[in-house]
């Protein structure tokens, strides 16, 4: 047992504080500390920060000009970025498309698609979910026909997370109706400029529209767009999820929230003293330290199984359902802590008129409480999960 | 042991009800919560031909009502329905202090709040002040014929919509002392106030108030130098139990949504609420919410008892409450999932409001603790006014 990094870890963590330091941009980290919502300019920025410095596509083999990186070095970034509040990459292309078009995309597909994520010519967006699918997501309905050159399809996805930015989305879509639900699907690359898609905004419970509707009416879609082979997308599906599934456990994110929980918890004052004195809320922040200080080694271990080439299993479930559970109540002290000034709805639109309503901190701690009530339920639910890890233990295979 | 309503709090109850399924729709309270007003004026006025500020009032005030249960069986309905309304604003809190404090002077006042055609809100609550009731920086200088105050007040919720304000402030002592403080009756358009509103979470608006010499006649004070606390503290224990009955109707919604959801919504073949872990989750939802109603009778039944068992059992019930409130907005919301999230979606509204209750007069952990305090107070012997703070 050896609890403590590697000098080399150590020094490459150094390194990637030095280059926060200097390369992300202020007014970035400040609209990410406030919770303010960033523009796909923001976005595009840091993107091409982190390219030119060749630290974007940290997941993927050096071949595809990614940075190769292990498990160990992937999380020693993913904290220090979220501690430093830089804009969470977007990872649509990066984490979930490309790894799918590097195992299963052809030549082609892979020339030229993979270079314009990295250089951010596309914006990708995720095809998965329909209203009526969700956690059950092989029971998807859209329709894709084969006619001549080109796929017809019709059909509607909802949550498509930032959809309003992207220029492509990838499906999934039923190519087969005849066979089990998993086996008639495939796995396809459309252009959102196509003619008979539309989306519209879904307005979230504060305010944010970060997720959309996409429908497909006839949509022409050419057949080199389908990515591996025809009815056989739910094993690319399964594939992509093992990827969208990294950096899970979200400590980075909860590190952070829990320095500004603490940090708004020394600036309030509740019955005459720092509310960080006040035995009930010392006691709840403490709990919640705890759990995240276990949870920051059970994620450590999980990633240093994954770097001697173990496939991670049911631990990402573990990591999932744990880490939004710590993560939420961190929102909720938070949200707790500025009390009555938790109560304004500050919106982006009205934010400028409005300095002067309590404190700084206090503007976007409620609306994030509400908005990650979602991170329980994306991504496969909780509830999911702990069917996941119940099936596992059933069969007698968790460690 | 009688717990069914009295007939004419049942009538009330009924005819409440019915008004608010058919006029008080998700479409109306959408468009409601998007106006600049933040509230409807149709509404209000509907409502208050209903008899609904009334029955918030005490006969000695030309009500008709206005004990605890009369204000849990309102509550409790523009819970369920998910009002947004100032109901607490105008009838509870400046109603409330003008009947508490207020001479025949003032009779008009009243009459017009029940007619439906004045409204009101407490400004009270400070930057720093938190939910201390005791915490009041603005100051009152008496200067013979009139007095001066200075100061700032948080979160006023229906400040631009009141006709008046009923605004706290100190001619003496520290600024947490309970000795000190008084209220006075001010016209929202007086010189020397200044008002910054924005909406609310939960809906509604409120505002930021600065006073900055702010001049006041003699017959501005509401009652006498010096008694401003207890006023304040029976009109906020008053508060609370309407907020703990409207968290329960609202909670009720809550679980009924998320029952009839888990009856439709199906995945991998059959209907989610077949699932026993959610069943499950939703019999804990169901059990928590008969313990939320207890808590809320028990609270409604000593209101007017002496002010530490009041105030004990206002505190145990905003603290059970707190934590149910919690546990059921956030399961309605998980046992949703995504649909939940959205705006449009009536759960959305409700667990906004469930949940921001919590922020109106003491949270969760601020009630447990002076539960505590009282209850040493109460084995100490000391039933003043000791322990009004956590």
């Amino acid at each position: 047992m050896d609890l403590s990094y590697s000098d080399k870890e150590l020094a490459f963590r150094e390194e990637v504080r030095a280059f926060l330091k200097a390369e992300l941009p202020s007014d970035l980290s400040d609209k990410v500390r406030a919770g303010a919502t960033l523009s796909k300019q923001d976005h595009d920025r840091w993107h091409a920060i982190l390219h030119a410095r060749g630290w974007l596509a940290i997941n993927w083999p050096k071949t595809f000009g990614g940075a190769e990186w292990n498990a160990v070095q992937r999380h020693i970034f993913e904290e220090e970025c979220a501690r430093a509040y830089a804009p969470r990459v977007v990872p649509f292309g990066l984490t979930m498309l490309g790894p799918v078009l590097q195992k299963f995309g052809s030549k082609e597909q892979q020339d030229h698609w993979l270079p314009r994520i990295l250089n951010g010519a596309d914006w990708w967006c995720q095809g998965y979910s329909e209203p009526g699918a969700g956690s059950d997501l092989a029971s998807l309905k859209t329709s894709a026909v084969h006619d001549g050159d080109h796929y017809v399809v019709n059909g509607q996805k909802t949550w498509t997370t930032l959809g309003q930015y992207a220029n492509m989305i990838f499906c999934l879509v039923r190519t087969d109706p005849g066979v089990k639900q998993q086996e008639g699907i495939s796995f396809l690359l459309i252009d959102m400029e196509t003619p008979g898609i539309k989306v519209r905004p879904i307005i979230l419970l504060d305010g944010s529209a970060e997720v959309n509707e996409v429908w497909f009416t006839d949509v022409r879609v050419p057949v080199e767009n389908l990515v591996g082979e025809e009815n056989q997308g739910w094993t690319y599906a399964k594939y992509l999820l093992t990827h969208e599934r990294t950096n899970i456990a979200g400590t980075g994110f909860s590190a952070a929230g829990l320095d500004a929980l603490k940090r708004i918890a020394r600036a309030e004052v509740a019955g005459g003293r720092p509310l960080i004195e006040n035995p009930l809320f010392a006691a709840r922040i403490a709990r919640v330290e705890i759990e995240l200080m276990a949870m920051e080694i059970t994620n450590l271990r999980m990633i240093s199984k994954a770097a001697s080439g173990q496939a991670p299993g049911v631990e990402s479930s573990m990591l999932k359902v744990k880490g939004t559970i710590i993560r939420q109540e961190i929102n909720d002290l938070t949200r707790r802590a500025v009390g009555p000034y938790a109560m304004p709805f500050v919106s982006e639109a009205i934010e400028g008129d409005n300095a002067g309503i309590g404190p700084d901190y206090a503007r976007p701690v409620a609306r994030q409480y509400f908005n990650n009530r979602k991170i329980s339920i994306y991504g496969g639910s909780n509830e999911i999960q702990r069917e996941i890890i119940a099936k596992t233990a059933m069969r007698g295979q968790t460690g | 042991m009688n717990f069914e309503l009295t007939e004419e709090r049942r009538m009330l109850q009924d005819s409440l009800r019915r008004f608010l399924a058919d006029k008080y729709t998700t479409q109306v309270r959408n468009q409601i919560l998007d106006s600049t007003a933040g509230l409807s004026a149709t509404i209000w006025s509907q409502m208050a031909d209903l008899g609904v500020i009334g029955a918030l009032l005490g006969e000695d005030k030309g009500g008709f009502g206005g004990t605890g249960f009369d204000i849990t069986t309102v509550f409790e309905e523009l819970g369920r329905a998910g009002v947004v309304e100032p109901f607490l604003d105008t009838a509870i809190l400046g109603a409330g202090l003008i009947a508490e404090l207020g001479t025949d002077d003032h009779a008009g006042i009243l009459e017009d709040v029940m007619a439906g055609s004045v409204h009101l809100a407490f400004a009270h609550g400070e930057p720093t002040s938190r939910y201390d009731l005791n915490i009041v920086a603005t100051t009152a200088q008496n200067r013979g014929d009139h007095y001066v105050l200075n100061g700032r007040k948080s979160v006023v919720v229906n400040a631009e919509a009141a006709d008046h304000l009923v605004v706290s402030a100190r001619t003496s002592g520290d600024v947490d002392d309970q000795n000190g403080i008084l209220l006075f009756l001010v016209p929202s358009d007086a010189d020397g106030l200044e008002l910054n509103g924005y909406p609310l979470i939960s809906g509604g608006r409120a505002a930021e108030i600065v006073m900055d010499g702010l001049v006041l006649p003699q017959d501005a004070l509401l009652g006498s130098e010096g008694n401003g606390f207890d006023a304040i503290e029976k009109c906020v224990a008053m508060a609370n139990v309407a907020l703990i009955a409207e968290a329960l109707g609202a909670m009720e919604t809550a679980a009924r949504l998320t029952l009839d959801y888990l009856g439709t919504r199906t995945q991998f073949g059959r209907p989610i609420g077949s699932f026993q872990v959610l069943a499950h989750r939703m019999a804990d939802v169901f059990i928590e919410l008969k313990q939320a109603r207890s808590a809320v009778i028990l609270a409604a039944g000593h209101l007017e008892a002496d002010r530490v068992t009041r105030e004990r059992h206002v505190s145990a019930a905003k603290h059970l409450i707190g934590r149910v409130g919690k546990l059921v907005a956030e399961e309605s919301i998980q046992m949703h999932g995504g649909i939940a999230m959205t705006q449009e979606y009536e759960l959305a509204h409700i667990a906004k409001r469930i949940v921001m209750i919590d922020h109106r007069f003491g949270d969760t952990d601020h009630h447990l603790e002076r539960f505590i305090a009282l209850g040493a107070d109460q084995l100490a012997g000391r039933s003043g006014t000791a322990a009004t703070t956590a």
